[in-house]
């Protein structure tokens, strides 16, 4: 028997006046989708994301989240927590069922706790169809048999950052495109006193993407289809011989670099060559006395490898519902707001290239032609392979990157600790302590 | 004032017992029960703060919980798993080797600093309000110091270095596993003597001088008035410093988390490091657990050496045990 008490006609009252105020807010949306996702009343929310890398993009989110309150009234009050952080505050918020509403989190890291999400398929199938649809790699993050339990919000591209006028110097007229080229390129320019250098050391983001990038390039997995593990491979033995030639060709200490090590070092004019975002480039962009740098930098896809196509981590970035918010209408309906056009586009485009659009529509933000430094960036979502390729997402996928596996087994052989047969060996042991075999 | 006999009057009228009390005032009364009451909140202070998450801990050791997933009691299977684990053991040889070293290089500097600290030194109050400054400032800060003074690139030991012409490259402080491991040390023992320095300077200045004035007539020298004065009546005070150096250092963090985040290749991984990255990150609760728990006995033997070793009179007293 249904119940029909004087709170429900309240609430339905308050929900018409709120759904009226949205009827001007989402255009000519299907009336079903509407109501789906209005308000519910006296409705607030809580949003942790994590501190922005590039100044515009926390701007253009805060005037953003504005604009929904000035149309729906709804407050909402904006957290944000270092990007390490996030991992182990969304953690605790699932864990104990109290915290933020929305979170922008990272990585697999709803996979962790998928029963304590919001499922959100209906809001993603709905801006999915008036956008053109999602990116298979970041959207492969937010969706977990079949139905999503988040939405993919960005995609922070990872780009060969270079001084133009260093390899000009080291005799190559353009930036190589395959590995085999890229490492002749390092060579020369460590030659002329201008070496490269990637981090071997606990870095989070930039050791994770680079020891990615050494695996892939090479049809080198972790594990297989089934999740079984296939890192002690002959593909892998060569990324490993691979990396450990490069290495020759970087700055001494790259085995203790951490993320911000290659910035401050390339910044200070001490390497030629490393990977980043685009904050990198931004950062000499940005500061007067390194104009004359900024003018040389240069940004560029990752080489292709024997693999024959470009394949990246990334770091990718999810927003995501806790179930156990009271308003979970409000906070479906602020982020269908902010996944919107006119929000979205000049999120994108304030982010100054830095978060890559995980709808298809929003590649033809002019962000991506305004600096031919941006172009690399823009096709972040494109090239992403989801982390712990071939096998599934879920806790053991985290748990390999969690536990630096990969970053630990290049800089084993980089350093000459182990053969690479050894470290591959060695590899293989502890992922398959996480794939529980 | 009422009159005896009013008095005995009241006494008849209520009955030949005295005023029945009710069990509870009875109770109250008892020294126990009154004890027992009295030590209530302390009681539940301590159980929910310390002896609850303790027990979840060693709980969840034995369980396969992820984040956002409860787990399942899965007996030893975390242990066995670590059993196997070599980098686990690396970082049990680590933790050993970190807390081992340092503890003794803070105990031989913090009494040296505390002998000289209780000379008679000019500016005595504000020298030794200097000297507690590392154990003031956040660790993360000093860390983050650190992390600057070890930069692979940017040091500015070897850039001083350098600038003499000792050396021609910077010196590669923490991409080295035995180079991390010895900063590491050395930046522990920097944040930690003061800690050392200051309790056995209190220590120091409660051996009365009359000792001291008694051995000198005697004809001791100043090696014999340590060894047979300072060291016997500051052992108590040895014991329970060190005994609390050793389970700081044991368990540090914030320093190796912030300088090589346990590299490089797993060099500087502390048991506690390792324990958060494979719970937080890594999301293995359960085996995050298991590791910290793996702590408590090495934490219980150091206790214990303190209270059952340390403490004994004859130790104090230089001679041995029967």
């Amino acid at each position: 028997m249904t119940k029909f008490t004087r709170r429900d006609a309240l609430k339905l009252g308050a929900g018409a006046t709120a759904a009226a105020g949205l009827t001007s807010m989402f255009g000519a949306a299907p009336a079903a989708a509407q109501d789906a996702f209005t308000p519910e009343a006296g409705a607030s929310l809580r949003v942790l994301r994590w501190s922005p890398f590039v100044k515009g993009d926390e701007e253009s989110w805060i005037a953003n989240t504005k604009k929904f309150t000035e149309k729906t009234g709804v407050e909402v009050r904006i957290d944000k927590e270092s990007w390490e952080d996030i991992r182990p505050k969304a953690a605790v918020a699932a864990n104990v069922g109290s915290g933020p509403d929305i979170m922008f989190v990272w990585f697999d890291d709803p996979f962790q706790y998928p029963d304590k999400l919001l499922d959100v398929t209906d809001l993603a199938a709905g801006l999915g169809k008036k956008y053109g649809g999602w990116y298979d790699g970041p959207a492969a993050y937010a969706t977990k048999d079949g139905r999503n339990i988040g939405l993919p919000l960005a995609v922070i591209g990872n780009a060969v950052c270079y001084r133009e006028s260093w390899v000009k110097e080291a005799g190559f007229s353009e930036f190589p495109k395959d590995t085999a080229g890229f490492l002749e390129l390092c060579k020369a320019l460590k030659a002329k006193g201008h070496p490269a250098g990637f981090p071997h050391g606990h870095a989070v983001g930039d050791g994770n993407n680079y020891a990615h990038w050494l695996l892939w390039s090479h049809g080198g997995k972790t594990v297989d289809e089934s999740g079984k593990a296939a890192i002690n491979s002959p593909e892998t033995i060569a990324a490993l011989k691979y990396a450990a030639e490069l290495y020759k060709t970087f700055i001494p200490g790259t085995e203790s670099w951490l993320d911000v090590n290659n910035n401050r070092a390339f910044l200070a004019g001490e390497i030629g060559l490393t990977a980043n975002g685009v904050s990198l480039y931004y950062a000499a962009k940005n500061d007067p006395k390194l104009a004359d740098m900024a003018k040389d930098i240069r940004t560029t896809a990752f080489p292709v490898g024997p693999v024959g196509k470009p394949v990246e981590l990334y770091q990718t970035t999810s927003t995501v519902i806790f179930k156990y918010t009271k308003f979970p209408k409000a906070a479906q309906a602020y982020l269908q707001f902010m996944f919107d056009d006119a929000q979205m586009n000049a999120w994108i485009q304030a982010s100054s290239g830095y978060c890559c659009q995980t709808l298809k529509a929003y590649a033809a933000n002019p962000v991506w032609t305004a600096d031919p430094n941006h172009a690399p960036y823009a096709k972040a979502s494109e090239q992403l392979r989801p982390n712990g390729f071939a096998g599934p997402l879920g806790y053991a996928s985290a748990a390999v990157m969690g536990d630096y596996v990969l970053v630990d087994m290049f800089a084993e052989v980089v350093t000459g600790q182990r053969t690479p047969e050894e470290a591959a060996k060695r590899a293989e042991t502890r992922i398959n302590r996480y794939y529980k075999v | 004032m009422q009159k005896p006999n009013a008095i005995a009057a009241d006494a008849i009228t209520a009955g030949a017992q005295p005023p029945a009390r009710s069990w509870l005032s009875k109770a109250l009364e008892g020294r126990n029960t009154l004890g027992g009451l009295f030590m209530l909140p302390a009681a539940a202070v301590l159980l929910i703060f310390l002896t609850y998450p303790l027990a979840l801990g060693v709980w969840l050791g034995f369980t396969d919980t992820t984040i956002g997933r409860p787990g399942q009691f899965i007996g030893l299977e975390n242990y066995e798993a670590l059993w196997d684990d070599t980098v686990f053991w690396l970082a049990v040889f680590n933790t050993l080797l970190y807390t081992s070293v340092a503890s003794v290089f803070k105990f031989a500097l913090g009494l040296w600093l505390a002998l000289l600290l209780n000379e008679r030194l000019p500016f005595k109050a504000f020298i030794r309000a200097i000297v507690l400054l590392p154990w003031v400032v956040p660790t993360v800060l000093s860390a983050i110091a650190f992390w600057w003074i070890y930069d692979a690139q940017f040091s500015i030991i070897s850039w001083a270095l350098i600038q003499i012409g000792l050396i021609d490259a910077p010196i590669n402080f923490l991409g080295d596993a035995t180079n991390a491991r010895a900063s590491v040390i050395a930046a522990n023992v920097w944040r930690g003597i003061p800690f050392v320095a200051i309790t056995l300077l209190a220590g120091l200045q409660t051996i009365p001088q009359s000792l001291y004035e008694a051995a000198t007539l005697d004809g001791a020298s100043s090696w014999q008035r340590f060894r047979y004065i300072t060291l016997p009546m500051l052992t108590p005070i040895i014991a329970v410093v060190m005994t609390f150096s050793v389970l700081f250092t044991f368990t540090d963090f914030q320093l190796i988390y912030v300088l090589t985040r346990g590299g490089p290749v797993n060099a500087t991984h502390l048991m506690a490091t390792l324990s958060f990255q494979r719970a937080i990150p890594g999301g293995q609760l359960g085996e995050g657990a298991a590791i910290a728990v793996a702590m408590i006995p090495f934490l219980l033997s150091a206790i214990l050496f303190s209270y059952f070793g340390l403490q004994r009179r004859r130790w104090q007293q230089g001679g041995r045990d029967a």
